[in-house]
């Protein structure tokens, strides 16, 4: 097997203000299917393309952001040796005992210096409504709403962007695929894959710690990503800017947020990543073109407003 | 017919009008003015923060990250998650905004 170690994000748990409309948002206008409410009223769902039981958490509390965000790993070894890697790093590392309540393995969790809670995971249950396996039909029963795939990645905002990255490219086997460097040289963005994707996390500097710029949903085509804009409008739902396309990684994209204020986004496309790629770099001065690659400039409310 | 209320920005001298039960920023929008910044529109990012110096209004779920419980009572509130009973009148109190003032 090729890719070992660190798979792919697993899973990302948001909180929200108001959980009736949040559900609204990422069940009947996103497309993803609830598969349990625990007994503290978090509420587990999950795109119908992805095997495991959940991908999105949801919790309803006073202030919008993200919680922690999860990654699958290839063995309960690879476990071991990430928490091993990362303790003789200096980075404290905690451990979450298997809760099959949750359909969750053991996890293992350390706060990065950017003030993300990363976890890890090597096993997740399944649920009867994961793809099929025999003669695979395409789904179950015809996907709804903007038919999200995937959970895909997600962008965070935070001081110590060097930091998070030493730990997820030296310890975690994340790949640099690309970045915008400021003339002095500071990385003021950094995409990074563990896989064959343009990106399964990206980082931004930025002065506050833990924030969350946008959680980021796969859709199949570009087709999709104007289905996806023909609903926001329907709905009156808060769009930030697309249907576009991004010169980094070149997704086709929009992005919008949920009624709590956390920003999502739906694309589709991207290109392949393998790891004997160089690393493809942005200077400030096309930044706008590397961010939006139609309007070719940067959108203020997209630079600055996270959760 | 809805009743629409007059909404005074105090720092710039803008006005719009707000349909009863439509959010402040959202009827800003609709009218294509832009005195509010815009985030997103759903109370959670802080961007759209002001302060009701006048009038009366009913208020929706709003992070407590850039509006307290306290801050609520003193008419600290973020424009997209007020729906206005009178006509208001508001002052800007966005973090943006009060840099650019005091430079
Ligand atoms: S625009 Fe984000 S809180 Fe109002
Ligand atoms: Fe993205």
């Amino acid at each position: 097997m090729a890719i070992q170690g660190v798979l792919r994000p697993g899973y990302v748990q948001l909180r929200v203000l108001d959980m009736e409309a949040a559900l609204v948002h990422y069940r009947d206008r996103i497309g993803l299917d609830v598969m349990m409410t625990d007994d503290d009223g978090l509420v587990y769902l999950k795109a119908y393309d992805e095997f495991d039981h959940h991908s999105i958490i949801l919790r309803e509390a006073p202030e919008t952001g993200m919680d922690f965000m999860g990654f699958k790993v290839a063995s309960e070894e690879a476990l071991d040796a990430f928490a091993r890697s990362l303790r003789a790093a200096g980075v404290p590392v905690d451990e979450i005992p298997a809760d099959e309540g949750r359909y969750l393995g053991r996890r293992i969790g350390f706060l990065a210096p950017t003030g993300h809670r990363f976890e890890l995971f090597a096993s997740m249950g399944r649920s009867n409504a994961c793809p099929m396996i025999d003669n695979p039909e395409l789904w179950h029963a015809e996907p709804r709403a903007m038919r999200a795939q995937r959970f895909d990645h997600c962008l965070l905002y935070g001081d110590d962007i060097d930091g998070t990255m030493d730990i997820f490219c030296r310890l975690l086997g994340f790949v640099l695929t690309e970045q915008v460097v400021a003339p002095d040289g500071t990385v003021i963005a950094a995409f990074l894959s563990c896989g064959m994707k343009a990106h399964d996390i990206a980082l931004v500097r930025h002065e506050e710690k833990g924030k969350l710029h946008h959680v980021s949903f796969l859709l199949e085509n570009w087709n999709d990503v104007g289905h996806a804009a023909d609903i926001m409008s329907r709905y009156n739902m808060s769009v930030d800017i697309g249907p576009t396309r991004h010169g980094i990684t070149r997704g086709q994209t929009i992005y919008f947020f949920d009624p709590s204020g956390n920003r999502n986004e739906v694309f589709a496309g991207g290109y392949t990543f393998y790891p004997d790629h160089p690393v493809r770099t942005w200077s400030t001065d096309e930044v706008g073109k590397a961010i939006f690659y139609y309007e070719r400039a940067l959108n203020d409310r997209f630079m600055t407003v996270v959760t | 017919m809805t009743v629409r209320h007059t909404i005074r920005v105090e720092n710039c001298g803008d006005h719009f009008t707000c349909p009863e039960g439509e959010g402040v920023l959202q009827a800003m929008e609709k009218q294509g003015r832009s005195s509010i910044p815009v985030g997103c529109r759903s109370g959670g990012c802080g961007r759209c923060r002001v302060e009701v110096t006048d009038g009366a209004f009913k208020a929706g779920p709003m992070s407590r990250r850039h509006v307290s419980e306290a801050e609520g009572g003193q008419a600290l509130v973020l424009a997209c998650r007020i729906y206005p009973r009178s006509d208001l009148t508001i002052r800007l109190a966005t973090p943006a905004f009060r840099t650019a003032v005091e430079k």
